[in-house]
């Protein structure tokens, strides 16, 4: 009898106790949440002149064209600029601030034609949007060649960043970031020298020299 | 009757599709994973709107402070027991095997040359602490004169590119308050080598 009844099979519960692997999936996940840095940090490349002999000339008698525009960066984020010259600068030397109000609005009124020719390469750009990714890839590269002979065209003014000993790394990255902003190719950081400083005394503004 | 009978409820919920999720999520951090390095010098890097990205492998870190300390690291042991190695091969560094090792492992390294070999004598913690409160520690890299005597900074990165060769990229992290003084001595430390090109690691920045 007993025999009979148990010969019924048992219906077996198919279902499996997954809370303990959720458990410790969670615990994974929250681990490699925590270690892990999504954001690569950027970078900006840059490329300063050498010291050699022959390279320096050069970057001489280019700075003494009259498309220069000389910024100075000083403490307590401070930033001044004269164009041309500086024995008879075509813009006196001037106060300004960081930021659209300021530094970029001088620097794109000089640089007008190259900034016009740059927004709009980008709208050519937008327009020929791809998702294929060979076609996106040879845009991107067509797009970087294209800013840079823009950037680097005629016409277009090169800017001399002195940043002084006072003035901070935020500042310089700051004025570099300008740079891209306002399709600056031409740019070399130098020092704030003894006769920026009696310009700038001239003019009522002390500032600090680089030694 | 039987209507009035309150019905057993089943309390087992069906765990499966969060399992699923949870895998799923998973695996993504785990593709994505890019572990974030031990770094004992905090630095607060400034915002920009560059937006290349740093490459991964071959890469020397120099950090700035901001009380204008410097401090080094290469972005893999090996590279950096090569790099040691080659300033023991000019005899500008003394280290035993055991030292060396130890040197090669430490996330992050700046004390004068002649101090390094008792740096690395120290246990792991003392050395992360020593970098951050000491006021010896840090690479000296102010020079004097045309051939910049006293600047180390210029060793290191000698004897980093002549081991791991002219893919090497060299990277400046500094912070945000650095005063430019600092920057400018690094910057002419790397320009007496004519390494003239290096990348500034930011973060980004909106666009304003």
């Amino acid at each position: 009898m007993a025999k009979k009844g148990g010969s019924k099979q048992k219906k077996m519960n198919a279902r499996v106790d997954f809370t303990p692997m959720v458990d410790m999936i969670m615990l994974l996940v929250t681990f490699f949440m925590l270690c892990t840095t999504l954001l690569k940090p950027q970078t900006m490349e840059i490329t300063m002149p050498s010291d050699k002999e022959d390279i320096k000339t050069e970057n001489k008698s280019q700075v003494a064209t009259d498309e220069a525009i000389t910024i100075i960066i000083d403490k307590d984020n401070k930033i001044y600029y004269f164009m041309g010259k500086q024995s008879a600068p075509l813009v006196p030397f001037t106060e300004t601030a960081y930021g659209k109000d300021g530094i970029r609005k001088v620097l794109l009124q000089k640089n007008i034609k190259a900034a016009e020719q740059a927004l709009a390469l980008k709208k050519e750009m937008e327009a020929r949007y791809s998702s294929n990714p060979a076609v996106a890839d040879a845009n991107q590269k067509e797009y970087k060649e294209r800013i840079q002979k823009i950037k680097n065209a005629d016409g277009t003014p090169t800017v001399i960043i002195k940043p002084s000993d006072a003035a901070t790394y935020n500042n310089l990255i700051d004025v570099l970031d300008e740079m891209q902003n306002c399709y600056i190719g031409k740019y070399v950081i130098d020092k704030v020298n003894a006769s920026d400083s009696i310009m700038a005394s001239e003019k009522g503004f002390t500032i600090m020299t680089t030694k | 009757m039987g209507r009035f009978q309150v019905k057993k409820q089943d309390t087992f919920i069906d765990m499966t599709p969060m399992s699923d999720v949870m895998v799923l999520l998973l695996t993504f951090f785990m593709l994505t994973a890019t572990f974030t390095k031990e770094e004992p010098i905090l630095v607060n890097v400034p915002g920009s709107v560059s937006e290349i990205k740093i490459p991964e492998s071959n890469i020397m870190t120099i950090f700035v402070n901001p009380a204008g300390k410097v401090f080094m690291v290469m972005d893999s042991p090996d590279r950096q027991k090569m790099m040691a190695e080659e300033l023991i091969a000019h005899n500008k560094l003394s280290l035993t095997a055991e030292e060396l090792k130890a040197f090669s492992e430490a996330p992050t390294f700046g004390t004068p040359l002649a101090d390094t070999k008792a740096w690395v004598k120290l246990d792991a913690q003392k050395r992360n602490k020593y970098l951050q409160e000491s006021k010896a520690a840090g690479i000296p890299c102010k020079g004097t004169g045309e051939e910049r005597e006293g600047d180390e900074l210029k060793e290191w990165v000698l004897a980093a590119r002549n081991t791991c060769g002219q893919d090497m990229r060299i990277a400046i992290k500094a912070d945000k308050t650095t005063p430019y003084e600092t920057i400018k001595e690094v910057m002419n430390s790397l320009r007496s080598i004519d390494e003239s090109r290096y990348n500034l690691i930011t973060t980004l920045k909106s666009g304003e």
